[in-house]
């Protein structure tokens, strides 16, 4: 295993895209250490800003507050990333595959355009979430991204396959122009699913609607029972049985194809 | 001073194919022999030696590029990146190369001159500022003028002589090189949500003024100011299905008046409607053929992402109603519209795959080369720095077919491609790129390695795979020096910006500033662009 420490919090952010075990596994520690890195406009040895142990190991370990060190993991295609703290922005961002843990929070744009692999967050993750960078048609294509915390704007933004899990609170626009996939949200604040074409989103708690999505019934989707055994796996409890409770299903948006779908748990009783 | 040895040289101006000879430069120009002691031998063998490139229209400065930069980021994400050296400065390449890159990537290919083909003179200013910053290539621009309202309104009153005074007087107010009419009539009439398909109907807001009196009067102002470049003429109904017709009557009312009809690919289409779409080619180059009086660049498509950029805004609309994609729409106060739509050609999309052939159908018939360039419209079709994708295609008819079999099935019966045979020479690769558009360009010092030339040379090592030679050159040298050398870029020099001096009537400005006054939101007087703004300015005096 190789082990990063923070020495100290960097005053403006580190852009760290070499920090991915696709790039460390290769290298020795004298290597490791020499790996440029850029701290504002000026390209630096990482070994200025972090502690080295190890080498040539596909399980990287990343200790201290991290949260302004961008770009971690990214477009990594196999091996373990875990950051014992916090990550900063682009986290995982264009992966493809292996596994990223975070025990603390994680930043904005964490696995957007990821088309793999699999991104655990302990606490809570900013906005963007497998989103699709400003401009681009299509965010995340494959992968799960799971998130115990809260969550921000514009989770998975322009998704096309995937899944995405917020235990708890996703922030305004959640699903925006999702083109496919899956979000599964423990609530959310307003306009979910504006402007999805397709995919579904599912809320464990009732949301605002937009006035775009359309009631169609309530019932116990048959899918939904295979997805919940996928998700046990993960830790992630999706309930199914009718003597639970039952989906409200509705249909949007209108303003755009409405074919996306959108699900909201309502507890028997 | 430099010679250039034992390369076989293609200089099809001065009707040299491919005879090994010494091309001898000296004070930046082409001269017939140098000698001394100090003379810098380029050893040529195995070469080809062409003149420098000449683009005769792209879009790669101005408002609407700069619109269509802002607009599309994801296409600077992957793009190739120029980072800071000392020789370079940092940028990128991609759909809308940043103007530094522009230069480098044009030199890259060989080029050496590009003519920005759709300036408004309200944003005439900043193009000129952003070709100062486009290094490596001389440069002119096209005005656009065929929507000038104040213009139109002389014509609409019968007043064709003033009507030529103040296109004169607007053409170097924006320090420009030649007249660009963009679908005439038509963007005045976006204005009013709608569009001119019908050369003989009044533009909307007009009575007297058609698409048709727009551009026999515009032609034929241009012929009489003896302006270098002829009009240049982006025609009514672009991309339209069955637009054929349109483009062939347009040619009939130019009635023997110059024109270089842009971008002609765009414009030869049959059918009703997108599922019936066909390739016109044949009988576009059947009739165009035989107009002495016109030239005509290709503006070919290759299969990938683009971003469209054209003053033409009602097509513009339509192409994002198909697209479902971004849409920018610009209105330039009384001149001109444009739009910006990002645009991916899909080689599994028929009416793609058709537009593909079209566009070296037409390079392939149209049988005079001196007549026929090769574009794109960059970025319209494709990336400028794609030709040589194009060059392969036009001169191994093999690879060509290979191309057409992945083509669908439904496209293949709409094309003619696949029963034309003919393969280009060297020589007249270095036509289409190099000696005619510099022709059509009026530009007398480029495009050919006559004594008295600019010395804008370019060597590549001949290879069988033209992709790669093309791609690729050996060495540039712009004015007479070497300043790409194997891909690295040797040295920076800045390019020369070409403008018109047309002779106008003094007075035209008295009938100009109280309408411009009333009219405009700037103030007359920082209206036309002053001569400082330019750097190496070239004037041309004509009429």
């Amino acid at each position: 295993m190789i082990t990063l420490t923070l020495k100290e919090q960097p005053e403006v952010p580190i852009e760290a895209e070499a920090l991915s075990p696709d790039v460390v596994s290769k290298l020795g520690n004298d290597e490791l250490r020499a790996l440029p890195i850029f701290y504002g406009k000026r390209q630096l040895r990482l070994d200025e800003f972090f502690e080295v142990e190890g080498e040539l190991s596909e399980e990287l370990e990343i200790h201290g507050d991290a949260s302004r060190v961008k770009w971690l993991g990214r477009g990594m295609t196999h091996g373990q990333l875990r950051i014992v703290g916090n990550a900063g922005m682009h986290l995982g961002a264009f992966m493809k595959g292996g596994t990223i843990d975070v025990t603390g929070n994680a930043s904005d744009w964490i696995g957007a355009e990821m088309s793999g692999g699999l991104i655990r967050v302990g606490g809570n993750a900013g906005g963007q979430i497998g989103a699709a960078y400003r401009g681009t048609l299509t965010g995340m294509t494959a992968g799960t991204i799971v998130v115990e915390g809260s969550a921000g704007l514009e989770v998975g933004m322009r998704m096309k396959r995937g899944t995405i899990v917020i235990k708890g609170m996703a922030k305004d626009f959640t699903g925006l122009e999702m083109k496919g996939g899956t979000i599964i949200l423990g609530g959310a604040e307003l306009r979910t699913g504006a402007w999805m074409n397709r995919g579904t989103i599912i809320s464990l708690t009732p949301i605002p609607l937009l006035p775009t999505f359309a009631y169609n019934c309530s019932y116990n989707p048959t899918f939904l029972r295979v997805y919940a055994r996928e998700l046990a796996g993960l830790g992630i409890s999706l309930p199914f049985e009718e003597s639970e409770g039952s989906y409200e299903s509705y249909s949007g948006d209108a303003a755009v194809s409405r074919k996306g779908e959108l699900l909201v748990w309502q507890p028997a009783g | 001073m430099l010679r250039i040895t034992g390369g076989r040289v293609y200089d099809p101006a001065n009707e040299v194919d491919g005879e090994v000879r010494d091309v001898c430069i000296s004070g930046g120009r082409i001269v017939e022999e140098v000698t001394g002691a100090d003379v810098r031998t380029i050893d040529a063998a195995g070469m080809v030696v062409f003149p420098g490139g000449v683009d005769v229209h792209t879009h790669v400065a101005g408002g609407a590029l700069n619109f269509a930069r802002a607009m599309t980021p994801e296409n600077h994400r992957n793009a190739a990146k120029f980072t800071h050296s000392p020789e370079l400065r940092a940028g990128v390449g991609g759909t809308t190369p940043s103007t530094f890159a522009t230069g480098y990537l044009y030199a890259g290919l060989g080029y050496t001159t590009v003519n920005e083909a759709a300036v408004p003179v309200l944003s005439a200013r900043h193009t000129h500022e952003e070709l100062r910053d486009t290094p490596l290539v001389d440069k002119s621009c096209c005005v656009l003028m065929a929507n000038n309202e104040l213009i139109l309104d002389l014509l609409e009153e019968g007043e064709t002589e003033r009507a030529k005074h103040l296109l004169a007087w607007h053409l170097w107010a924006a320090k420009g090189y030649g007249v660009k009419a963009v679908n005439p009539g038509g963007v005045t009439a976006w204005k009013w949500g709608k569009d001119a398909k019908i050369l003989s109907e009044p533009v909307p807001g007009y009575s007297k003024v058609t698409p048709a009196k727009i551009i026999s009067s515009m032609a034929a102002m241009v012929d009489e100011l003896e302006l270098p470049h002829p009009m240049h003429l982006h025609c009514n109904n672009l991309g339209a299905p069955g637009n054929i017709d349109t483009t062939i009557e347009t040619m009939k009312v130019l009635d023997g008046h110059r024109a270089h009809m842009a971008h002609l690919q765009f414009h030869s289409y049959g059918g009703d409607d997108w599922d019936t779409l066909r390739s016109e080619s044949v009988r576009l180059a059947e009739f165009f053929n035989e107009q002495p009086n016109l030239t005509a660049d290709a503006g070919a498509i290759l299969f990938g992402d683009s971003v469209t950029i054209t003053a033409d805004g009602p097509w513009q609309h339509l192409l994002y109603q198909l697209t479902g994609r971004k849409w920018g729409n610009l209105d330039v106060e009384n001149e001109t519209g444009c739009g910006v739509v990002p645009y991916t050609y899909k080689g599994t999309n028929m009416v793609n795959a058709v537009q593909w052939a079209v566009g070296l159908e037409l390079l392939l018939l149209i049988n005079d080369p001196w007549r026929i360039y090769l574009t794109t419209d960059h970025p319209n079709g494709a990336c400028f720095w794609r030709y040589p994708e194009i060059i392969h295609l036009l001169m191994n008819a093999d690879f060509r077919r290979e191309c057409i079999e992945k083509l669908p099935d439904k496209a293949l019966k709409r094309i003619h491609l696949p029963g034309i045979d003919r393969e280009y020479t060297l020589s007249e690769i270095a036509i289409i790129i190099s000696a005619g558009p510099a022709r059509a360009l009026g530009m007398p010092q480029k495009g050919h390695l006559g004594v008295g030339a600019d010395a804008d040379v370019v060597l590549y090592n001949d290879d069988s795979d033209r992709e790669r030679m093309f791609g690729h050159p050996r060495y540039l040298l712009k004015g007479g020096e070497v300043v790409v050398e194997e891909g690295d870029i040797r040295k920076m020099v800045d390019g020369r910006e070409f403008i018109v001096r047309p002779s106008y009537d003094d007075n035209i400005e008295e009938y100009l500033r109280p309408l411009f006054e009333q009219y405009y939101t700037m103030s007359f007087e920082n209206y036309p662009v002053e001569m400082e703004r330019l750097e190496g300015a070239d004037i041309r005096e004509c009429g």
